[in-house]
């Protein structure tokens, strides 16, 4: 049985109609890809299976269990953990008190002590910064931060959301590395992108998202190797 | 020389009272964004459960035993809590989503329905009570010819500990590193696993219970309570919203630093100049503080885009 099973998603905002449709699964250890450009609705799914929004029509399942009208933070007691897009660090407060709500829900301190030296052995830089404000955090640190955050959660399925968002190619590279290394350990993750070459390089399943509707769904390397997409979203023409 | 003692005395105790009323504004605007306009009434029903605590056990005379003030001062607290707590569930947070000025409207409607029910007849009555005396009349000691009475003494020592604990509560617990992170972004929050409505909740319930204090201790040391829609109690919560917004609203130790200038500004002025002005002192430090530092003094400014 998978993992996460997200049927017939529908949200809207208001008058506007965010997903219309959306259904995919993820299996316990795999990585899933959903791609989509600016507006497509990729947020906005991962906002509806962390609870953030409700969803209008459809069902989210996480390890058997219907999470749809949940709350977000009895989503997160299930191990579930969304790593909002970049801003999504509490810059009033420091990098080590944002490590900590990260295990707000956690009472096994020694097992948290482990994983958030886990955490920051993934990204030294963040260690080199734990009593600043995370406010001050510059160029990928508030993504690390915000990776590593979710981590110390040790959640059995991370959604990342754009973890590449406004980076250099450089530390982009370093961010899908260290994405690997999370997936390889065991934690499922979804990860939405639109840098669709980095996200299917990594992904197990590929998902392409277009105006709130799925319109590619398959092996990422079969994705990758598709001419449409190719076209659409890796830049080759 | 007693003349300057006995007017520092006095804004030491008046500022203790402005700091434990404008620490429920400031903390409900912290975590929310939004001024709770019917905090001052909470502070008024506070000073009159007091007495009407009193009133049930019988402690209206002078022979109250000592450890009446501390008991009813914890009873009062108490019901207040669960008045803010109601007053949170049942009219604000159906709006949480709501454009901020619906918030805002709906709070003046709650500070009138407050101010009104407390003049029914079955409730507290429009006709004005004398505060028992829980506390001795008697000066505690002497300083330079100044009598301090214990009921200065117990604001200020109360204040200080509620203050105390309120700073070890937000700066060193995991419930106090919720509200800030409330504070900053409550759907983040929501993702660490932060049940956000048990914060709103909870920060509602504290800020209620300090301004039950300030309003009983306000009784305690000014012997009489006037009716609910008085406007001396809208008075007293304005200027304790007056030193939140001059110390810098949302900041904690922004609104007791302001609570202590606005007292001691309006305490000398009122003393060395015009006793008739003391209120044109208070908000004349807002109109300042408002052009020079609009974010308060120990607080942020922000740019809104508008």
């Amino acid at each position: 049985m998978a993992l996460l099973e997200v049927s017939g998603l529908e949200v809207r905002y208001g008058g506007i109609h965010a997903v219309r449709g959306v259904s995919l699964s993820g299996e316990e250890g795999q990585v899933v890809a959903l791609i989509g450009a600016h507006g497509a609705g990729t947020t906005t799914t991962l906002r509806a299976i962390s609870g953030l929004v409700r969803p209008s029509k459809g069902t989210v399942r996480f390890a058997g269990k219907d999470i749809t009208s949940m709350a977000p933070h009895q989503i997160v007691a299930l191990g579930l953990s969304h790593a909002p897009e970049g801003r999504g660090i509490f810059a009033n407060l420091t990098v080590d008190e944002n490590l900590q709500l990260g295990r707000y829900l956690r009472t096994d301190n020694a097992a948290v002590h482990k994983d958030r030296e886990h955490a920051l052995s993934l990204f030294p830089r963040l260690r080199e910064r734990l009593q600043q404000n995370a406010g001050t955090l510059s160029g990928g640190e508030p993504q690390m931060l915000a990776i590593a955050r979710a981590l110390v959660a040790r959640p059995r399925l991370l959604l990342l959301d754009e973890p590449s968002l406004g980076l250099a190619p450089q530390i982009v590279q370093l961010i899908f590395k260290i994405v690997k290394t999370i997936a390889s350990e065991g934690t499922t993750i979804l990860l939405v992108e639109q840098n669709a070459h980095m996200a299917l390089s990594v992904a197990h399943t590929g998902h392409v998202l277009e105006v709130g509707t799925l319109v590619h769904s398959g092996p990422a390397k079969q994705l990758a190797a598709d001419d449409a997409i190719r076209k659409a979203y890796l830049g080759v023409h | 020389m007693t003349k300057f003692v006995q007017v520092c005395l006095n804004g030491l105790t008046l500022g203790s009272l402005y700091a434990l009323i404008a620490l429920g504004y400031t903390l409900v605007y912290g975590v929310l964004r939004f001024i709770n306009f019917a905090h001052s009434d909470v502070v008024t029903i506070g000073a009159w459960m007091a007495f009407v605590f009193c009133g049930l056990i019988g402690w209206l005379g002078t022979d109250s035993p000592i450890f009446a003030m501390p008991f009813i001062l914890a009873l009062s607290m108490a019901a207040c809590a669960l008045l803010g707590f109601t007053i949170e569930r049942l009219a604000y947070r159906p709006l949480r989503r709501a454009p901020r000025l619906n918030v805002l409207i709906t709070a003046i409607g709650v500070s009138l329905f407050l101010q009104n029910a407390g003049q029914l007849k079955w409730v507290f009555g429009t006709q004005p009570q004398a505060m028992p005396k829980l506390l001795s009349e008697q000066a505690l000691f002497t300083i330079a010819n100044v009598k301090v009475p214990v009921v200065d003494v117990v604001i200020v020592v109360l204040a200080f500990v509620l203050l105390v604990w309120l700073q070890y509560l937000v700066f060193r617990t995991r419930l106090g590193q919720a509200m800030r992170a409330v504070s900053f972004d409550e759907r983040t929050a929501a993702l660490m696993g932060i049940n956000v409505d048990w914060v709103v909740s909870i920060t509602f319930m504290i800020g209620s219970a300090l301004a039950a204090a300030g309003g009983m201790m306000y009784g305690l040391r000014y012997g009489t309570l006037l009716q609910t829609a008085d406007s001396v109690w809208v008075l007293l919560g304005l200027k304790a919203f007056v030193a939140a917004v001059v110390g810098g609203i949302g900041n904690v130790r922004g609104a007791v630093a302001g609570a202590f200038l606005i007292a001691f500004v309006e305490m000398f002025g009122a003393a060395y100049r015009s006793p008739q002005m003391r209120d044109v002192y208070v908000f004349g430090i807002l109109i300042a503080v408002l052009i020079l530092k609009p974010g308060g003094l120990l607080g942020k400014s922000t740019v809104e885009k508008v």
